[in-house]
């Protein structure tokens, strides 16, 4: 529950902190004749572990840090935390706070069928900005014994069970119940609480579930999550995850007991501000959105795909201390693929192996930079792979087929349809310190494959959770400190779906430049083009696509759209959806380095040397 | 901040790694705890060695579900009524739990319990019985010769020792002991099979650059209990633990022996340092751990060899203070990465580096004589 302590109107400074697993970073913002403005920032430790083991000291240090760069006091001089509000002197207008020290939110979700209620179960946990540690489903393939011993070794914060629609299956819900039930799992903090489990099932089955569980969970109940199997219903589910986070997790975690009182705002979990962020831009864009949250440890996919909301996480993709996951989990020859040069596989491995167990150390050579920038692509390859697998229609709905269905074969699991998606924004270390932008705005071209036309955003400094957070008790700062200090506009993404033979014609496009010039440029197959079109600037662009491409409106068809300049410009892109990379090794890598050569991606002088 | 050269350096500086400790003597207190409360055996002043029990427990058994309603062909809500066992009785593998008669005993069908274990809960509802499995005992070791320093009530205790401890980077496998045994000559020798004999059963083997497959396959084959070298190529250790490491948590792993990597991956020479140490303990028994995490709670592999020969270095946590010219850092990122030499100076402003980014640097002295210039972010404190 948010407490304002000034009206909106009169605030003048705001404080946003995000209490993360390793950075405890600051964000000040404050409003100018122009609107609201991010300031400063600042970054500290966070002080979760022992020997400190208390949030709130870290919390204090970076806006120490904020404190000293700005000369604008903040923090109370008797050490009891931040003043709100701002007293003339000293102080902020508003303090909110995001968190995922201390591994975040964990929780195990339940349902009775893996693709039906459990699938539902786990969009809820996962959209609440969770680490679902396990789906328990009574068709996940395990033998009774084996989801025993999986729940008994679990420590999660928290369990959400599903299971039947309102007037649906009872006994075999109950099975699920007196599964968890036998199995006694305990909760990660604080080993005298009860752990507790919400429960969105069978509205029928809530006299036997209070029966089974409210002696040792500390139960809650809300409405069903598929009250029918065509509808599902989270946010009942989400909004109760949040209260409880609030009240059993944060309240046991070191210091947070003392944070939750310094904040105006219910703490968040980090990824839950990160996806009110992805939100709001899709809100003010009115454009279906896919982010992603590219970090050390994990990869969060995020989709606002016709209003629909999905958060997807990859727990173990990251850049980091999940780097060997990535070459794992990829392979090393889809990480090498990338690379414009020869280095031996071992080198790879051995590099992302140190990389790993030296979490903080970071490139210094330029093949240095492009190993990790291959890596990146994988992450988050495998991560939009695995959100596809999470924003997925209703199974077990009936679905509606027009004749243009008919003539596919099957309905796509998914409804994430590139073509479909406006618009791409990327946060996490690895992009916002890109030493040019313009490889951030590759990266993502290759591992998402955006087709037609895509608008692509970064962000400046991270500060998404931030600004998720924020919107949700002022959503008018949020935007005007997104817009203008957060969002980095890289550019826009041409590139039609189709493959052909390399030189072949793909498109022709007419770009209408804001100066009144009309550019036309033909594309053939394998290659790519940039335009410069300047940050808050637009063109209006006609494509043309050859016979077997498609930018939108079917094969060969024209499409006129938007190109948004940004930091980059425009990338004209005829290398195939899906992209193809030559199979031959010597042509694989001639054809990288005239990619990065002609859109400029790296230093020229050194890429060659390198080659 | 002082001028030198017209450019402006710190006098001293944090290191963002922190350097890994190879401590010659310093006091080493381990605090065992059971994962769940349970009865501490030892009390404050015990001396205790490597294998004494700390601490006990009972973990609860696991509970085994039995579909009674359809075992016998009847509706859940009937299950009570044909039950020959009710909540709390205690029930033996093979003894009927429950008994179905119909027709004057033409049909019969008994359900027998799969288990030992107790009646936990008869449900009405899904017509399934619980019975929990006995409890299981769990135990504690010292770990550590060493005293009780301290108790914490049902938990575990507080144990403390003086002692040699090195810790390394990364390391797989669990807590074991044995004997400090040099493998090599020298840190910049390899640690092949050929340096294993079945005398290295249960010691601590100390190798220097390398440790090769063939070598961690002949250390199993004989009973080494721990292999200690300065580096490990991927492949090597894929092959040796059957999969990749995707994350740096490690510990639990049941490969034979426990191997502690002292620099990092690839053919990486000893830290000195390290080497000798273990040289001059030759002999002397230790404690060791693979045990790896690097995200929160930074734990990394250690060895430690109890002696009471010398006490604690006066130069304290030298570790955790900053880096001033002259400090020893050891460079761990390419180009340089496994280079050894001196901080020279520390640079103030943001210097581009070769990929473009512009970081924070500092200039170090190699031990050939080249000065040069890297992240801070890629250098550790070494103590040399």
């Amino acid at each position: 529950m948010a407490r304002l302590r000034k009206p909106k109107e009169e605030m003048k400074y705001i404080l946003a902190t995000d209490v993360g697993s390793t950075t405890t970073k600051a964000r000040f913002f404050e409003r100018k004749p122009e609107g609201w403005r991010f300031v400063i920032a600042g970054e500290a430790p966070t002080t979760v572990e022992a020997p400190y083991e208390d949030v709130t000291l870290g919390v204090r240090n970076a806006v120490r840090e904020v404190e000293e760069l700005t000369g604008h006091k903040i923090l109370a001089e008797d050490g009891s935390g931040i003043v709100v509000p701002f007293d003339g002197e000293r102080g902020v207008d508003l303090y909110c706070t995001t968190s995922s020290a201390g591994g975040g939110l964990q929780m195990m979700v339940a349902g009775l069928i893996k693709t039906m209620t459990a699938e539902s179960a786990n969009r809820a946990a996962l959209g609440a900005g969770a680490i679902v540690m396990d789906v328990i489903a009574r068709d996940d393939g395990r033998p009774i014994y084996k989801k025993i011993q999986r729940i008994r070794s679990l420590r999660p914060d928290m369990i959400l069970l599903a299971g039947g629609t309102d007037g649906g299956a009872t006994t075999h819900v109950m099975e699920i119940v007196e599964l968890i039930r036998a199995a006694e799992p305990k909760p990660r903090l604080g080993l005298g609480y009860k752990l507790p489990i919400v429960y969105a099932g069978n509205k029928d089955l809530r006299p036997q579930i209070k029966k089974a569980l409210g002696d040792i969970f500390a139960l809650t109940i809300v409405d069903n999550i598929r009250p029918v199997l065509e509808v599902e219903n989270t946010e009942p589910a989400r909004r109760a995850i949040h209260e409880l986070f609030m009240e059993h997790v944060m309240s046991h975690a070191p210091g947070y007991l003392k944070l939750m009182k310094w904040t105006d705002v219910d703490i968040m979990p980090t990824p839950a501000g990160e996806g009110m962020a992805m939100q709001l831009i899709a809100k003010v864009f009115q454009k279906n959105v896919l982010g992603v949250g590219l970090g050390g440890a994990t990869t969060n996919v995020y989709s606002v795909f016709e209003g629909k909301f999905v958060r997807s996480v990859s727990a173990n993709l990251g850049m980091s201390y999940s780097i060997c996951n990535v070459m794992k989990t990829a392979g090393i020859k889809n990480i090498m693929r990338w690379l414009p040069f020869d280095m031996d596989e071992e080198e790879v491995a051995s590099r992302l192996m140190n990389k790993m167990i030296r979490p903080t150390t970071i490139p210094q050579t330029l093949d240095d930079l492009i190993v990790e920038h291959s890596v990146a692509r994988e992450a988050l390859r495998l991560g939009l792979e695995h959100h596809k697998t999470i924003a997925t229609r209703l199974k077990g709905a009936r679905v509606e087929r027009d004749i243009s269905d008919m003539f596919e074969q099957a309905l796509a699991e998914t409804y994430i349809d590139l073509m479909k998606i406006d618009i791409i924004a990327g946060t996490g270390g690895l992009l916002s310190h890109a030493p040019r932008r313009v490889q951030s705005m590759l990266i993502l071209t290759d591992a998402f494959q955006p087709e037609g036309i895509t608008w692509m955003f970064q962000d400046s400094v991270f500060m998404m959770p931030h600004l998720g957070v924020l919107s949700t008790v002022y959503p008018e700062a949020a935007w005007q400190i997104f817009d203008k200090d957060c969002l980095v506009r890289l550019g826009t993404v041409i590139a039609p779906r189709g493959v052909a033979n390399k030189g072949d014609p793909v498109m022709t496009v007419e770009i209408e430049m804001p100066n009144g010039e009309t550019l036309k440029e033909e594309m053939h197959f394998g290659e790519i083009k940039r335009i410069e079109l300047p940050e808050r600037e637009e063109a209006k662009v006609v494509i043309s696509p050859r016979r077997g491409f498609d930018v939108g409106r079917g094969p060969g068809k024209r499409v006129e759209g938007k190109a948004m300049g940004g930091v980059v410009g425009i990338l004209l892109d005829a290398r195939g959806r899906p992209l193809q990379l030559p199979e031959n090794d010597r042509e694989r890598k001639e054809t990288l380095l005239k990619w990065f050569l002609d859109i400029d991606m790296y230093p020229e002088d050194k890429l060659k040397e390198l080659v | 901040m002082s001028k030198a050269k017209g450019k402006r350096v710190s006098k001293e500086a944090y290191a963002y790694t922190p350097g890994l400790k190879v401590k010659r003597a310093t006091l080493v207190r381990k605090t065992r705890r059971l994962p769940i409360p349970g009865e501490v055996l030892v009390k404050e002043g015990d001396e205790v060695d490597f294998k004494t029990i700390i601490a006990r427990t009972e973990l609860a058994g696991e509970p085994e579900i039995v579909k009674v309603a359809i075992l016998l062909g009847i509706e859940p809500e009937d299950v009570p009524r044909y039950m020959t066992k009710k909540v709390g009785d205690e029930v033996k593998e093979g003894e009927v739990i429950a008994h179905y008669r119909a027709f004057f005993g033409l049909i019969k069908r008994d359900v027998t319990a799969p288990v030992d274990g107790i009646i936990e809960s008869i449900s009405d509802i899904t017509g399934q019985v619980v019975i929990r499995k006995p409890p299981v005992p769990l135990e504690v070791d010292a770990y550590i010769p060493g005293k009780v320093v301290k108790v914490l009530p049902n938990e575990g205790a507080v144990i403390e020792t003086n002692a040699a401890f090195i810790q390394g980077i990364f390391g797989i496998g669990g807590e074991t002991h044995g004997v400090i045994k040099m493998a090599v000559d020298s840190p910049d020798e390899e640690l092949t099979a050929d340096h294993i004999s079945d005398d290295d059963k249960g010691a601590i083997l100390v190798g220097g650059s390398l440790v090769t497959l063939d070598a961690l396959r002949k250390g199993v084959e004989v009973g080494v209990s721990c292999i200690v070298a300065g580096g490990i190529r991927h492949r090597d250790l894929t092959e040796f633990m059957g999969e990749e490491i995707g994350v740096a948590i490690t510990g639990h792993e049941e490969v034979g022996l426990t191997l502690i990597i002292t620099e990092g991956f690839g053919k990486l020479r000893m830290s000195r340092r390290a080497f000798n140490l273990f040289k001059s303990f030759e002999g002397y028994r230790a404690a060791a751990n693979g045990a790896t995490q690097i995200r929160a709670g930074v734990m990394r592999p250690e060895v430690i060899i109890p002696h009471n020969e010398f006490y604690e270095e006066k130069s304290g946590d030298e570790l955790a203070a900053g880096m001033v010219p002259g400090t020893p850092v050891r460079i761990i990122r390419a180009p340089y990465f496994g280079a050894i030499g001196r901080v020279h100076s520390l640079p103030i402003d943001l210097q581009q580096v070769e990929t473009e980014s512009y970081v924070r640097v500092l200039e170090v002295e190699l031990e050939d004589g080249r000065i040069v210039t890297v992240p801070r972010a890629n250098v550790e404190i070494i103590e040399e």
